[in-house]
This record gives C-alpha cells, sequence and structure tokens, in this order.
C-alpha cells in the first residue's frame, strides 16, 4: 500500500461561527427551544453551539411560511421564481468550498465527497429546478398546475445539504414556501444555506429553517397549517409520519431506508465491479439509504470475487475525513455507531463470517474499519436489516431467477445493482427487480434531473426529474 | 310467455377467477332502490380479502409482464363483451340506483368507453410518463413508469357501475392487479361484470371483486402486507382515517379519493399515476 503525506484541507475555510441561530421570516434568531452543541464526529469535540426551535417556534415559522406564500411567492410569476432559484444555485457553487469543508466537519464523511458530490449535486438540484419554475404547463399535469401552499420538510443527517436542496429547490420551483428541519446532528450547512437564501434576497419567510430534534420535526409535519410533508429518513419513522397525517388533507412523500441488493454475474467485469461494490457500501461510510449493502455474486465467480474486494476494501483509508485522501471518513454519532457494532456482533453471533480491514483507526471519534461479512443467510439480520455503516453482507445464488428472488426478498426497494457484459440481462435484471433504482455496472450515481424514490416500504414519491415535481403540485 | 318462470342467478364473489360463495357461508339480501328484494349477494370475510389478495398476487407478474398492447387488447376486449351485455347492464343499474332507464342507458355507454379510453393508454403510459434523463455524465438514463403491485381499491357506494369501472380500469391498465370491494347497496352490477371479465381474455387473479360490508373487509386490507395501494373512495366516512393508520403499516400508497367524485366527467391520469412506481436505471457509456 502506498504511503500518503496527510493533505488536510483548513478548517478555517469552513468560518465556523461559535453560535448559529434558526432562520425564520428571512432573519437569523434566537429560538427558544433547548440549544443544542453540534460535534464533529472526527474528533468528539464540539463545533458550535445551535438554538434550536420551541414548538412555539415552530408555529411561527409556519405562520412566515403561509404569509410568504400567500403574500408574494404564490402570486410571482414562475420567471421571477426562477431567477432567485439561480441565484441560490449560483451562490452555493461561489461558496462551495465553504461549504464542503463544513460538511466534512459536521458530518464527518470526507472532504472528497463532499467537495466532488454533496455539493456540486446540491448546486446542480437548484440550477436545475429553477428551469422549471415557468416551465411547469409542460410537465404535464395540465395546463396551469398550482403549489400546495406550506411544506414541512424534515432531513436526514447523511447528506444534510444536499437533501436539503432535493427538498427546498423541487418545492420553490413549483411555488410552495417552507420550513425545514435539518437533523439534529448536522445542522450547520443548512444554516449557511439559509445565509445563501438571505444573500439571494429571496423574500422574507419563503424558507425557514428551523434546527431541532425528532420532537419538532413531529410538531412541524402535525402543523394544522402545513399542506405538504416531505421526509427523508428511516422506515420506522416514516411509518410513524404517515400515521399521523392520516385523515387530513395533506400531500405526503417519503423516502426511506433500503436495503439494495447489488448483482454480480459470473460474467462481469471483475475488477470494475469491485471499485462499484466498494463505492456501493463504503461511500458515505455506507451512511446512504441506496446503498448497496447486500451483496450477491453468482457462486462460480464468488471465491475470486471476495479476495478481490478484500484486497481492495485492505487500501481503503480510514480517518480524518479534512484529508484529501481519505477514502472513508467517521460515523455520523456514538449511537449510530453503537448500532452498527450491534448488528455487526449480531451476524457474528448468527455465524456469519467476518472480516474486517486491518487498516488503522484514529485515537478519536467515531469510526468502524470496512466489514464484509460471507457466508450470509437471507434469514440473518445483516441481510435483512439496514444498517448504514461500512458494513458489507455477500449471499450468493446460481440462476439468474434466483437472483432475482433474493433481490426482491425484502420489504424495502429503494435501489438495485447488477454487474454483467451481457445487455440482455442487464434489461431482463432491471425490470425485474423491485426497487425505484437501478444501477447497471455502476452504483451511487444521482443526478437532478434523474427521479430518485422507493418501492413499497422504501417510500413513495419521486425526487428529481419531471416526475418529482408530482410531490409538489396539486395535482 | 308470461307463464314462464325466469331462471333467477346466484350472486357470488370472483376470486382467481373463479366464482366461489363466501367461504363464510354468509350472504345479504339486496334490494332495488324502492326496497324490493332483488338477491342475495355473498357477504365476503376476513379469509374471502386474504384469498383475494393471494390471487391478486399470484396474477401479478403474468399481468405486469405482459405486453402493453397485449393488456390493451385485453381492456379493448373487455369494452366488447360490456357492449354485447349492454341491455342487461342498463336493467342492473337502473334497478340498483333507482335511475330512468335512460339515464341508465348514458351510464352504461360511458363504462363501456371508459374501457375503452384506457384501453388506450396501456401502451401510452410509459412515453408520457417516462423519460430518457439528460444526465450530467457519460451515462444513458432512462425512467418508465411500472405498476405498484396488489392495489385493493375500495369502490363507490353510489356509482355502481360506471363508478366501479371508473376506479378498476386504471388500476390494471397499467399491469396491476386488483382487489375490489364492491358497493355494499349496489353489489349486483359489479358481480355481472365480473362474468364480462371472465369471459374477457382477462387471467384470473387480475380483478378480484368482493361483495360484503365495506367497514367489515376494508380493515382486513388496509393492514395485510401484500397489499401495495389502497383507493378509499367507498370507504365509509368513519373509517377513512383508521384505514390510512392501518395502511402506514406497510407504507402503502393511499388514494385518498372521495365519494363524491364525479365519474361520468372525463378522466385524466391522476388514477393511473396514483399506482405508478418510476423506475431509473442507469448504465455507462463508453468503447
Amino acid at each position: 500500500m502506498w504511503e500518503y503525506a496527510p493533505a488536510p484541507e483548513s478548517r478555517d475555510i469552513a468560518n465556523l461561527k461559535p453560535n448559529y441561530r434558526m432562520f425564520v421570516d428571512g432573519q437569523f434568531v434566537e429560538g427558544t427551544g433547548e440549544p443544542l452543541k453540534t460535534v464533529n464526529p472526527a474528533t468528539e469535540e464540539v463545533l458550535a453551539e445551535v438554538s434550536t426551535a420551541s414548538k412555539e417556534d415552530v408555529d411561527k415559522a409556519v405562520k412566515a411560511a403561509r404569509r410568504a406564500y400567500d403574500r408574494t411567492w404564490s402570486k410571482m410569476p414562475g420567471s421571477e421564481r426562477a431567477k432567485y432559484i439561480y441565484r441560490i444555485a449560483r451562490l452555493i457553487q461561489e461558496r462551495s468550498r465553504e461549504l464542503a469543508v463544513l460538511e466534512s466537519l459536521d458530518n464527518g464523511k470526507p472532504i472528497k465527497e463532499s467537495r466532488d458530490v454533496d455539493v456540486p449535486t446540491a448546486a446542480a438540484h437548484f440550477f436545475y429546478h429553477a428551469g422549471w419554475a415557468d416551465k411547469l404547463s409542460y410537465a404535464g399535469y395540465g395546463p396551469d398546475p398550482k403549489p400546495l401552499g406550506v411544506a414541512g420538510q424534515v432531513i436526514p443527517w447523511n447528506f444534510p445539504l444536499l437533501m436539503a436542496a432535493w427538498k427546498i429547490a423541487p418545492a420553490l420551483a413549483c411555488g410552495n414556501t417552507v420550513v425545514l428541519k435539518p437533523a439534529e446532528t448536522t445542522p450547520l450547512s443548512a444554516l449557511v444555506l439559509a445565509e445563501i437564501i438571505q444573500q439571494a434576497d429571496l423574500p422574507p419567510g419563503v424558507v425557514n429553517i428551523i434546527p431541532g430534534a425528532g420532537d419538532i420535526g413531529a410538531t412541524l409535519v402535525e402543523h394544522p397549517d402545513v399542506n405538504k410533508v416531505a421526509f427523508t429518513g428511516s422506515t420506522e419513522v416514516g411509518k410513524i409520519i404517515q400515521r399521523q397525517l392520516a385523515g387530513t388533507s395533506k400531500k405526503l412523500t417519503l423516502e426511506l431506508g433500503g436495503k439494495a441488493a447489488n448483482v454480480v454475474f459470473d460474467d462481469a467485469p471483475l475488477d470494475q465491479a469491485v471499485e462499484g461494490i466498494v463505492n456501493g457500501i463504503f461511500f458515505n461510510q455506507g451512511h446512504v439509504c441506496c446503498a448497496g449493502s447486500r451483496l450477491l455474486v453468482q457462486e462460480s465467480v464468488a471465491d475470486e470475487l471476495l479476495e478481490k474486494l478484500r484486497v481492495r476494501v485492505s487500501t481503503l483509508r480510514v480517518g480524518d475525513p479534512l484529508d484529501k485522501n481519505t477514502d472513508v471518513g467517521a460515523i455520523n454519532s456514538r449511537e449510530q455507531l453503537t448500532k452498527i457494532q450491534e448488528l455487526v456482533e449480531s451476524g457474528e453471533g448468527e455465524g456469519a463470517s467476518r472480516w474486517t480491514s486491518a487498516c488503522p483507526l484514529p485515537d478519536k471519534g467515531f469510526f468502524f474499519a470496512p466489514t464484509v461479512f460471507s457466508n450470509v443467510s437471507q434469514a440473518m439480520r445483516i441481510a435483512r436489516e439496514e444498517i448504514f455503516g461500512p458494513v458489507l453482507s455477500v449471499l450468493t445464488f446460481r440462476t439468474p431467477d434466483e437472483a432475482v428472488a433474493k433481490a426482491n426478498n425484502t420489504p424495502y426497494g429503494l435501489s438495485a445493482g447488477v454487474w454483467t457484459e451481457k445487455g440482455s440481462r442487464i434489461l431482463w435484471m432491471a425490470q425485474r427487480m423491485r426497487a425505484g433504482v437501478v444501477w447497471s455496472n455502476t452504483f451511487n450515481r444521482f443526478d437532478p434531473t434523474a427521479p430518485f424514490g422507493g418501492y413499497q416500504e422504501s417510500g413513495f414519491g419521486r425526487e428529481g426529474g419531471r416526475t418529482g415535481l408530482e410531490a409538489y403540485l396539486d395535482v | 310467455m308470461s307463464d314462464r318462470i325466469s331462471v333467477a342467478k346466484t350472486y357470488k364473489l370472483y376470486i382467481g377467477g373463479a366464482f366461489p360463495r363466501s367461504e363464510s357461508g354468509r350472504s345479504y339480501p339486496v334490494t332495488d332502490h324502492k326496497g324490493a328484494f332483488l338477491a342475495n349477494a355473498a357477504q365476503g370475510s376476513r379469509k374471502d380479502a386474504r384469498d383475494a389478495v393471494g390471487a391478486a398476487r399470484k396474477a401479478f407478474p403474468g399481468w405486469s409482464g405482459a405486453t402493453a398492447y397485449n393488456r390493451g387488447q385485453v381492456l379493448y376486449r373487455v369494452a366488447e363483451m360490456l357492449e354485447g351485455r349492454r341491455e342487461q347492464f342498463i336493467a342492473e343499474v337502473s334497478a340498483a340506483e333507482g335511475v330512468p332507464a335512460k339515464k341508465a342507458q348514458s351510464l352504461v355507454d360511458a363504462a363501456i368507453d371508459r374501457w375503452v379510453w384506457y384501453a388506450g393508454w396501456t401502451d401510452k403510459i410509459a412515453s408520457v410518463l417516462g423519460a430518457a434523463n439528460p444526465v450530467a455524465g457519460p451515462y444513458f438514463s432512462f425512467s418508465t413508469p411500472e405498476p405498484t403491485g396488489v392495489v385493493a381499491v375500495l369502490a363507490p357506494q353510489q356509482s355502481s357501475l360506471l363508478g366501479l369501472v371508473s376506479v378498476v380500469a386504471p388500476v390494471i391498465a397499467s399491469g396491476n392487479t386488483a382487489v375490489v370491494v364492491t358497493s355494499q347497496d349496489r353489489p349486483l352490477p359489479a358481480i355481472t361484470l365480473s362474468e364480462v371479465l371472465a369471459t374477457s381474455d382477462l387471467p384470473g387473479g387480475v380483478v378480484n371483486l368482493l361483495t360484503g360490508r365495506t367497514a367489515e373487509i376494508a380493515p382486513w386490507l388496509a393492514s395485510h402486507a401484500d397489499v401495495n395501494a389502497l383507493d378509499l373512495t367507498g370507504a365509509p366516512e368513519s373509517i377513512r382515517a383508521d384505514l390510512e393508520r392501518s395502511a402506514a403499516g406497510t407504507v402503502k400508497r393511499v388514494l385518498r379519493a372521495r365519494p363524491s367524485e364525479d365519474f361520468t366527467r372525463e378522466p385524466d391520469l391522476s388514477r393511473i399515476r396514483a399506482y405508478l412506481e418510476t423506475k431509473t436505471v442507469w448504465h455507462p457509456m463508453g468503447v
């Protein structure tokens, strides 16, 4: 393995402030909830104190969003809305390095990912949706589709800025106003996005960002003056929200968990597949709802592939998220690390064979070495439950039919992968795997033009593309 | 001829292409709008509902895997068969809904035409709702609509045929299979429709019809883990929220359609869209 000298980004670029406040009605204001301290998961040091919303603050934010909807945003021509949203896209690009460093500090993800994926894709989402704002009559939802009103949005900690972009951009383009609650452990980039929204001079109240814990999310989605709820997070919480909204007229979209099958056939280019498998499960420490966490390998190449995979995974560098050479960063929180450890223990307890990279781990912070389980059976928890960490479960199959049956043997259905050189087999598999995204001979690709979302218990509704607009229109 | 005793029909359920009685052995009297006895209908049970879901699930791979052209022809065939029984349906709708013959005639005609409308959609849905995604990278990315799976439909209580057709045809047009709870008090046109479906090349199990008490059967469908979507159109107001809560247990897609929907209006795509999943497929481009 090559030795690399450390090449860290400077944390000064993040312009960290000691205190962050919530953003309501165009102003940064002190929330009346219990302030939270957000922690750098790579060092366990406190990064900043963040004021949070109380239930009363949620009401204020929704009222501000309603006023902005009634008085300005819903009346503004789409062509004018578009220009505001384009401004946001440009401002994100201008402040991209700052945002990338801040995101890696607060989330723990490697700087090469926040720099090359999270931040540019966030900007792209605003740029793409800006263009829709004055073209909605061409979107296939009738001649003059209307917005829904106030959107209450709750997002997770795995892609804090990118998820905010996925939520806010289509909502604004369609003419809605927004109250967004970022995740408790990763509020900072959303609050810098609020600064950007202020710099873009959006009318006050069009976007409101209120940090807080799960109870504030629940208060937001239950608020009677919210017309639309969008949630990305666990299936467990998604079900609670769907229950909460029963009997109301609120429109709901959910983007929930997954347990994606990544299927490798014996004719696949194995070296290329190994890269895809690594990207599928170790990208963002495996904190990805569409992670390729179940590897299904055709039996005849299983030993060869596993050997190549272990060699490749051994070269992954785990450590300082700000180091440009880091491949796998910090687990986002102690709580998540504990969950990963518990599931890994269950895998060992249930008889799967564990292999863990011998890579060195930092002394401080929350880290978990990349781990591959083989001899996994479908009944084991590590084959059924979302681990949301750098842990891969490997199962085998003999025939294409068996691969399909195993791939679909899950209540989830967010994503899937297939690796083969045979075009007809790719299309055959893509047709049969019950998942919202199928990556063939690639994995974990995202684009604002490509609809993303799940089947079954991975949620409903799509984000991105023409299809994604439906979630924010009264159609 | 007036001395002749007519042969009365036994009205049964329609599950998996067969016409069973309710396993519970129960039936309930159906009357016309003036209260005169028309027939006994089977009072479907929890077990019947589960059998129907099983039949719908079994039929799903074949029906969703059929070509859109084939599905279109089958739906058109339903219209053909319905046209041939037009007089019978006019009489049944008139008796069930208490509307004059002329009105019943227009309702039946509209129901026939609705099958034709949806038959024409089967092979156009993907072109209208799908896309080639111009992603920023060397990949070919496309999105296609796919059927959600097994859809539980609580058919409208008032509109016994046109309403029923308007909620069932969009479900199966795109390749879903259906378990339908018919109008509780006006079930006879639905049962006769099942005879049409059975003779229209529609594979058994694609549409399953249950007669009985909506409020009794619906909760079992709303909570059934093998049901993927739920249409609330005919749900009694008092249990709508409960059904939605049950449906959340397996993240079902819920169509909160109102009972007041006017089925004489020309439909749009919303009922087709309600039971579709968008699948996005990526592949790298290169030499």
